[in-house]
Formats: C-alpha cells, structure tokens, sequence
C-alpha cells in the first residue's frame, strides 16, 4: 500500500488557502440559529435609548425562536470594563458584549474573528474610518464590529449667542445645516482668540483638564492636529519632538481662558457646565444638549454641534466607537453573529439611532444621512454636522497611531493632559517631556 | 472464656469511639471550630482563593500569556508613580488613623460624661457616617467639594474667601479625601473606646483622686494603660482598612490631580482595569501585604507581650 506523505510545503499551501478561504468567506444566514442568546449591551445614557436594542433584539429572537436574554450594562463606575475582565478571567458570560473602544485589542486572544460579517457590512453600507480599523483589527482580522451605540464624535458643542456676541463668530454661517461647513476660518488659532474673548465677555470656554476621557480626547484631537504624536506607529517614543512641544505651548495658552478649576474636570463637569449658562463651548457629543433640552431650554436653543479647528497638521475630531464582540468561548456564536448583522441593517442602525436622540453614530461611511441629524432640533439642525457628513475632519482617537496596546495605557494614564497640567503648575516643559518619555517606556513593555 | 473476652472486647470498640466523639464534642475548642467552620470557609472561598489568584496574576506578563517571575514588581520599582502612591497610602493611611483615634478618644470621653439617659441618642446620631454607605457619603461630599459648584465654597463666598481648588490643588486634595476618611471612620473609634471607657473599674479612679492626681494624670496613668490593648487593635483593623481604601479617592478626585491623590487600591484599579494591564494593578494591590504585615506584627506582638505580663 502506498503511503501518502504531506511534505511541509504542501502542509502550508493547503493552510495558507483554507485560511484565506476562511477569512474571504461570506457570512452565511442559517435559518433558524435557535438556542438562547446572552447579551450585554451598554447601558445608554439617553433616556429610552435602549428601547430600540431591545425590541430588535426581541423580533429577531422571536422570528428565529431563540431565547434572548439582554443585560445593559452601565458605564458608570467602570462597571462595563469590570464585566469584560471578569467574563474574559473566567471563560464564561454573556455570547455578545459590548467593547469600549479599547477593549477589543485587549481581549484579542479571546474574540471570536467577524471578517465574514465585516466583509457583510462594509459591502452594504462602505467603508469604515481607519480609527475603526485600528481599533478592532488585530493580526490582519476583524475581532469587534462597529455599533453605532455609543459611538460618538466628542466635536464642540457652541453657544450660538456667545461666539456671535464675545468673538463675533457667526457659527450658524461657518456650519449651516444641510450645507458643507464653511469652515477654513476656524483654525486653532481662531479658537484660541475665541477662548480669550469668551474668557473676557464672562462666558469662557469649558474644556477639561482633568484626566476623564472628555479632557482626554479634547487633548489627543489638539495634540494630532498640531502632528504630535507621543508614540508612533512603530511604537517608537517621539514624546520629545517639535510638534509635541508646540502643541503643549498652544494648550498652555488656551488653558490661561480655560476656568482655574479645569484641571479637576471630570466628565460631567464641562456638561454641567454648559446647561448652567456659563459656558460657551465645551467638547462632548450632544447629551449635553438632549439634557439642557430637558432642564434648561433656552440654554439648548442656542447650542450648535460643530468641527474642530484645524492645526498646521490638520483638522482632527475626537472619535470613540463602540463594538459589538462575540467571546470565542461563547456557546452560541451563529446566533451571535446573526443578531450581529441583523442589528447592524440599515433599518435597524436608524431606529436605534432615533432613540437615543441621534446621539448614536454608525461608523459606516454610508449610515451618515439619517434624518435625524438634519431634523431634530431646537434650534432645528443642531446635529447636522454631528456625525461629519461631510467629512471635512478625520476622526481619530487621543494616542492614535501608537500600537494599540500602548495607546491604550497612554489614554488611560491621561498623559497628554498630565503634561499640561504639570507645564501649568510651574513644571519647566524640558522636565515634564523627560517625565512623559519615562512613563511611556514603561507602557512599551509586553 | 477466651471467647467472652473477645466478644467483650469487639462490643466496647464502637462505644469507645462514640465516647471518644462525644468527649470530642463536648470539648470547647471542637465546638467553636464547628461554628467558626462556615466563616472559615467563606473566608477561604473569599479571600485566600484570590490572594493567591492575585500572586498568580502578579506572575503573568501584560497579556496574561506567560510567567514572567517577579519582574513585573521590579518594573514597578523603578516606577516613579509608583513610590509616589507608596508615600501618598502611607500619608493618606496614617494621618486619617491618628486623627481618627484622636477625635474618636475625644468624644467617647464626651459621651461617657453624658448621663446614661441621653446617652443612647448620642451614640446612635454619632454613628451615622459610619453606617452611610461610603459611596452614599461620598457623593455628598463631592457636592462639597465640586470644583465649580462646592458648596463650601459658595458658603466662604459670602465672606469673601475663596474659592478653594479642593480638588484641583494637591494639598487640599490630599486633604479632602483625608478629611472624608477621618469623617467615616472616627464614628468607629468613638464606639470601640467607648466600649472601653465603660470597662475601666471606676476603683481606679476614685483611688487616683485620693491619691491627688489630676485629670490628666488620671487619663495617662489609668484611662490609657487600660485601654492600650483596645486602642492597639484598633488602630491596626483601622490602618489595614484605610489602607485599603477605595471609594473615597475614587469618587472625590479619582487619584487626581496629576496622580497625587491615587492610594494602592484606586492606582491598582485604573492600572489593572481601566488600562487593561491585571498583572500589573494586581502587583500594585499586593505591595499593601508586607507593608500591613510589617505594622501588624510590631503592634500584635506587642499587645500579646502585654497580655502575658498581665
């Protein structure tokens, strides 16, 4: 009998194609996934704005019997985070979770690969932006789905009245609704003679310096559009750079018509801010807006959702998205991966959209043109340019281009605004720059 | 003959055990690890499980992929941050116990001296911000201390004072948290030493006083002395405690401004969950080990050392 032998040059041609094979395959519908399905979904902060998740969830069980089971999981107190370690330590929870946007390079090893619905949904609705590629591919595979809940653009949110009265900048006519912004004016120093004359009318600007991820973002948005990147995208230190050095010079500027309290802002802060009138710009997407709609009207008439200024390197946008991640030890993935991709439809993206008052952004280049955005008001077109129709900016999360995992430290050890913040309490910047590189080392390690 | 002998012999062997076992039940020591025995495994299950899951987790490197020894505690130790949240736990720790067993000394004096009658009322109304839940308590006082709106602030306004960065300045931040600890936990001391105050014979008083001594001599040479063992056990539940503490810098000013207010438990938390990096947060929160294990010997042996010269 002859004896059939794979040479290791056929053994790794035949992996290399069924691997391939693998990732370029297109998801599959099966009829009836059946089973029970466990999800946690993030707990929304607009009010009713699980509504949607639910009853999709609930018809799609419905219509392929299977049993669901939904949890909403807050954000509050981290409470989120403590569930994806808990459930990643020990193998077991829910089939679908939602990921923050850094969690997903974080649990890699555990996700289950969605290159079949990713390749689904990028046919569908096109492309996404590269800060969703970054943040949920790893090893060259889609390991999260984008989730337009809570995913958000953290752009100004501007008094009207304000700018018109204190820095004569008619924001109406620089980002009108319905229409590409008019924007090339609006640069970073535009803004900052806009904070100093807000700053003088009585009315300053509210951006944080605390170590929140609002203040955060702002930071990492300022930071890339002057360049500044504090890691590369190799993972090589460029903490001690030009770039990095002039954007530290352009927020200790604008931190001298920021309020003295800046530094200890938290994520309410800058929002509870602008309801109480004081404020005339602060860096949040719109729930500041949908709750001064609710407890101070005539505050939310005059606010408007807009762009970032553009730096010499830029106009960058602070951009947090939300994924949707099946466990790969998960005991229901065909369900998952159907709940998946019946969730991301277009039909389902906008109802969702809807309820949580268009504070939900789909990552997809084509789900950018609901009605919402354009209609909902006061004062009517508000959000129009929330999810950058236009896309007259790149969004981009704080740390980006570093490698992921570093990135992350970098973010959650809030080292931009920890710079600054030492630079405002007499630090000399040389020192500071020296302290920066020194924790960035330490994030490097493996 | 023989055979009775023998037959005598086989039908003592199970009574001897029943007696051996009755004797064994009857002893106190049997008894009281029987009652302690669902405490003990709760505390197994609860706490030495995930002591040792912790050094476990310590031993792991970022990704949790392989054993990497001890050089995840020898990357912390060249951590500036690092020692800087050692010298803040041991400043946040040890100033809140000394001001909680001064203040909480004070008042169990104060309401010692009440007539037993009122007595009651004051105790329960004294006790209060320690029954509150502390994240209850805190967010209260995050109100006061917010750093727009605080209501201290607003209050040293209308004397023209102010407004103070409680917790945008490293000093009073540190003071703040210290502050809310002392608050929360002073309730405790006054409740224990109380319990002590009423314990001192009042013999030893009366016989003080003939002997001329004054109210403070009669605190130093009779109240303390008596009370030494209480105030040694308390002062280490109370360290361990503190030290541990969690939700007090965590809502206040989550470690900040600039990390001068992180303790081990909220560093070791934004590091191992917030950063994504469990080896590192769980090396973080076991460095508390030695440095309590250090305090509770010395105060341990101490009170055992006084308790034999008793």
């Amino acid at each position: 009998m002859k004896r059939k032998t794979v040479t290791r040059r056929r053994f790794m041609a035949t992996t290399a194609a069924a691997s391939a094979t693998m990732i370029a395959a297109p998801f599959v519908r099966t009829a009836n996934a059946a089973g029970k399905l466990s999800i946690g979904f993030w707990d929304h902060w607009v009010p009713g704005g699980n509504n949607a998740s639910k009853a999709l969830c609930e018809e799609w069980g419905a219509k392929n019997k299977v049993e669901m089971q939904i949890d909403y999981i807050t954000s509050q107190g981290h409470k989120n985070l403590l569930t994806i370690a808990a459930e990643q330590q020990a193998k077991s929870g829910h089939d679908i979770l939602a990921f923050p946007s850094w969690q997903p390079h974080g649990s890699s090893q555990h996700l289950e690969p969605v290159d079949d619905i990713m390749a689904e949904l990028v046919k569908l609705h096109g492309k996404v932006n590269p800060t969703v590629e970054y943040l949920a591919r790893s090893g060259g595979r889609w390991i999260a789905v984008p989730t337009c809940v809570g995913s958000q653009i953290k752009g100004p949110n501007s008094r009207i009245d304000f700018l018109k009265k204190h820095a004569d900048i008619d924001l109406l006519a620089m980002y009108p609704a319905g229409s590409p912004p008019k924007a090339d004016a609006w640069t970073m120093d535009a803004m900052l003679k806009a904070a100093e004359a807000c700053h003088k009318g009585g009315n300053p600007f509210g951006i944080g310096l605390g170590t929140t991820e609002d203040n955060v973002d702002t930071a990492g948005a300022i930071f890339q559009s002057f360049g500044a990147a504090l890691v590369d995208a190799k993972g090589t230190i460029t903490v001690k750079s030009d770039p990095v050095r002039k954007a530290l010079e352009y927020y200790i500027k604008l931190s001298q018509w920021l309020p003295p309290d800046a530094p200890a802002w938290d994520n309410a802060a800058n929002n509870k801010y602008l309801i109480s009138g004081k404020g005339s710009l602060i860096m949040n997407p719109p729930s500041a807006w949908a709750v001064a709609k609710r407890d101070a009207p005539q505050v939310a008439e005059q606010l408007w959702t807009h762009g970032m200024p553009s730096g010499p390197a830029g106009r960058y946008s602070p951009f947090l998205p939300y994924f949707w991640g099946i466990w790969n030890f998960g005991k229901n993935k065909t369900a998952a991966k159907e709940l998946i991709m019946f969730l991301s439809q277009r039909t389902s993206v906008e109802k969702m959209v809807d309820a949580s008052a268009g504070y939900d952004l789909p990552a997809f280049e084509k789900l950018t043109d609901f009605k919402i955005w354009a209609e909902i008001g006061p004062p009517k077109g508000t959000l129009y340019h929330y999810p950058n129709p236009h896309n007259h900016q790149v969004l981009a999360v704080a740390a980006q281009p570093a490698p992921p995992k570093i990135a992350h430290q970098i973010y959650t050890q809030a080292i931009h605004t920890k710079m600054i913040v030492r630079i405002l309490k007499g630090e000399q910047m040389e020192k500071t720059l020296a302290w920066a590189e020194g924790e960035l080392e330490g994030f490097t390690r493996t | 003959m023989v055979d009775a002998v023998i037959q005598g012999i086989d039908a003592r062997a199970p009574a001897r055990k029943r007696s051996s076992l009755r004797k064994a039940m009857q002893r106190k020591s049997t008894v009281a690890f029987l009652m302690a025995l669902p405490l003990i495994l709760l505390i197994a299950l609860l706490v030495i499980y995930p002591a040792f899951y912790s050094l476990h987790l310590a031993t792991l490197n970022k990704s949790m992929e392989r054993f990497v020894g001890l050089s995840n505690f020898t990357f912390l130790f060249k951590r500036e941050t690092f020692w800087m949240v050692v010298q803040q736990s041991c400043i946040f720790a040890v100033t809140a116990v000394i001001f909680k067993a001064l203040i909480g000394f004070i008042v169990a004096h104060f309401v010692h001296n009440i007539p037993s009658k009122g007595q009651r009322k004051w105790r329960g109304m004294l006790l209060v911000p320690w029954v509150i839940p502390p994240a209850m308590s805190c967010l209260a006082w995050l109100w006061l201390f917010d750093p727009s709106y605080s209501a201290f602030n607003w209050i040293f306004a209308l004397f023209g004072i102010g407004p103070v960065s409680w917790t945008g300045d490293t000093n009073w931040a540190r003071f703040s948290v210290i502050l809310i600890n002392i608050w929360i936990g002073a309730p405790f001391f006054m409740i224990m030493y109380l319990a002590a105050l009423k314990s001192v014979p009042e013999q030893l008083y009366e016989a003080a006083e003939i002997d001329g001594a004054n109210w403070w001599q009669r605190i130093w040479y009779v109240t303390l002395p008596m009370m030494r063992n209480i105030i040694a056990i308390t002062a280490l539940f109370s360290l361990i405690v503190t030290f541990a503490n969690f939700d007090i810098v965590r809502i206040i000013t989550a470690g900040g401004p600039i990390d001068t207010t992180h303790v081990f438990a909220t560093w070791s938390f934004w590091l191992g969950i917030q950063g994504g990096d469990i080896p590192l947060g769980a090396c973080v929160s076991l460095f508390m080990v030695p440095i309590l294990a250090v305090a509770a010997t010395f105060i341990l042996r101490d009170i055992n050392r006084r308790g034999s010269e008793v």
